[in-house]
């Protein structure tokens, strides 16, 4: 059933107007429903482009998207994904509830139901006791938690997500990448993660799609056969080793391509 | 007086850390700390004015003017004449004064009210259109270099046959330099909301009304505020400048007026004038930095 696709990536090409910067070409993909692709590059790869082209923040030059077999068009306006950026992008004069709250507000939930469905995103991300902080009030890792649990509010089936953990140290980062993974199986939704750590995207994935720059380009995929669930020792099987030397080697494959 | 008006022009854009007011620590300390900083400060002052008063007397100079009790009263003279009759045979000019404030406030009350809102009204719509900002902008700002003192007298001429209370056509002098900083920095503010957060909004499929009333109001109010403090003295200078070509003898633009012509012969009663004028000028201030801390209080950093 492949109109079931969760994403579907049909010739994607962007050009940005300015000179003939070709950000994306002809790109490919089809996710299936409750995958973790994981989007890896150099800077200057499309990775981010691609997101936001699925997102249809960034319209494609030529070629289409397909989210959950609609135009993704629709699909944004159907509120179909949720997004998560590098920065977590709250709003400083809502406290947690009511940046969580945002996008059901913007959906017309009722009061009550709105309330329940933050309790639950609080307790889901780890933030209880913290509903009523303002956003200056939280360190770096809980501003993400906040910024993952309004993405999720809406329980879209779909969540992009740009370099999340990029702005965050290494310990808070291992310990939300796990958390993640969590959400990701309770929720069984579909995530396309954006991220340029090898070793992040080779444990959160099922797949990891290896970029290169200049022109964007799919340079490989990798499949992630690492058992789930994964948890701390995951990072220190053999095959995970063997699985990031063969994401590297891509990534030096696109790399010295483009120094020739 | 014309000098204040083109102040305001000067402050093209307010930025909201620019008026910034230290925040106070605990309720009780801080408050005493403040009384005593400003006793200092108003000690300073007045150490200031007479120090000056008596190098230049003492040595005879006069630049850049002749000082004297004419010049440079003693401010204790200033303050006393407060409490003397305003003229023979009546109660003291403090009572006159309070009494000519209370009908500067409510022109330039009402002034600034009109002025906030317009001024608001005009910012969202040249920060929707940018054809609108185009065509329009230059014309906001020429609208504020043309002096109020030439201005006045047509709002007066146009508004003062219209059957409206005297005091009306000043509220709207009074308006005219409230508007425009607070224009400025609504504009200003709405343009302020960063990408990212737009960005998130069109990914809600958030409609432009609701990314205005959502994203943009909220991250504009540090800087309206900005501009809603200029603004509220402004009104108050607005205000008694309107009162002179109108001949109204009810506010403090008349009492400034009179004493003026009076100076030779009683010059600390204009500046007691001005005094009062300064204190409704402040109080002024005083309730827009109240009403932001309430309105702002969910981030105090964005507090100026």
């Amino acid at each position: 059933m492949s109109a079931a696709a969760a994403v579907s990536i049909q010739g994607v090409t962007k050009t940005f107007a300015k000179g003939s910067t070709t950000a994306l070409q002809d790109i490919e993909l089809e996710l299936q429903p409750g995958e973790f692709v994981s989007l890896i590059g150099p800077s200057g790869c499309g990775k981010s482009t691609l997101l936001r082209v699925i997102g249809d923040l960034i319209q494609p030059s030529s070629g289409a998207v397909l989210v959950g077999g609609k135009p993704a068009h629709q699909a944004r306006l159907d509120r179909d994904y949720g997004m998560v950026f590098q920065e977590a992008v709250l709003y400083d004069w809502r406290t947690v509830a009511k940046n969580i709250a945002l996008p059901l507000e913007l959906s017309g939930w009722e009061r009550r139901k709105r309330a329940d469905r933050v309790q639950e995103m609080v307790e889901l991300v780890e933030l209880s006791g913290f509903e009523s902080h303002y956003p200056w009030q939280l360190s770096g890792g809980m501003q993400m938690r906040v910024a993952i649990a309004r993405a999720l509010s809406f329980d879209p089936k779909l969540l992009l997500m740009d370099e999340p953990f990029g702005a965050l140290d290494e310990m808070t980062r291992e310990r939300l990448n796990l958390e993640l993974l969590q959400i990701w199986q309770a929720s069984g939704s579909t995530i396309v993660f954006v991220t340029h750590s090898i070793s992040e995207a080779v444990f959160l994935s099922t797949r990891v799609v290896v970029m290169s720059p200049r022109p964007g380009r799919i340079a490989g995929i990798v499949e992630i056969d690492l058992p789930q669930p994964r948890t701390i020792d995951t990072r220190e099987e053999p095959r995970f080793f063997e699985l990031v030397t063969e994401v590297r080697e891509l990534l030096r494959g696109s790399h010295v391509e483009e120094v020739r | 007086m014309l000098e204040n008006g083109t102040m305001v022009n000067a402050q093209l854009a307010v930025d909201p850390a620019a008026l910034a007011t230290p925040r106070e620590q605990a309720p009780g300390a801080g408050v005493l700390r403040r009384l005593a900083l400003t006793a200092l400060v108003l000690a300073g002052l007045w150490a200031f004015w007479e120090g000056y008063r008596w190098l230049w007397m003492r040595t005879g100079w006069t630049h850049p003017f002749v000082v004297d009790d004419l010049t440079m009263p003693h401010l204790h003279d200033i303050v006393h004449r407060l409490w003397q009759p305003a003229a023979s045979e009546q109660p003291a000019l403090i009572h006159d004064l309070l009494k000519k404030a209370a009908y500067t406030t409510r022109e330039a009350a009402a002034g600034f009210a009109l002025g906030a809102v317009v001024g608001f009204a005009i910012g969202v719509a040249l920060h929707l259109s940018k054809l609108l900002r185009r065509g329009f902008l230059p014309y906001v700002v020429a609208s504020q270099t043309v002096p109020i003192l030439a201005i006045a007298p047509m709002v007066v001429i146009w508004l003062g046959g219209q059957g409206l209370p005297i005091w009306m056509p000043v509220a709207v002098i009074a308006a005219y330099l409230t508007f425009f900083p607070v224009t400025i920095n609504t504009i200003k503010g709405l343009d302020s909301a960063e990408p990212r957060a737009l960005e998130l909004m069109r990914s809600y499929a958030a409609s432009p009304w609701m990314v205005l009333w959502k994203v943009k109001f909220p991250a504009s109010l540090p800087y309206v505020f900005a501009a809603l403090k200029v603004s509220a003295t402004a009104s108050v200078v607005g205000a008694i400048i309107g009162e002179l070509p109108s001949s109204i003898q009810d506010g403090l633009g008349g009492a400034i007026l009179n004493f003026n012509q009076y100076y030779s012969l009683d010059p600390s009663a204009l500046w007691a004038t001005n005094i009062v004028a300064a204190a409704l000028g402040i109080a002024f201030f005083g309730v827009v930095v109240v009403a932001e801390r309430l309105v702002v209080r969910a981030a105090p950093e964005h507090v100026a």
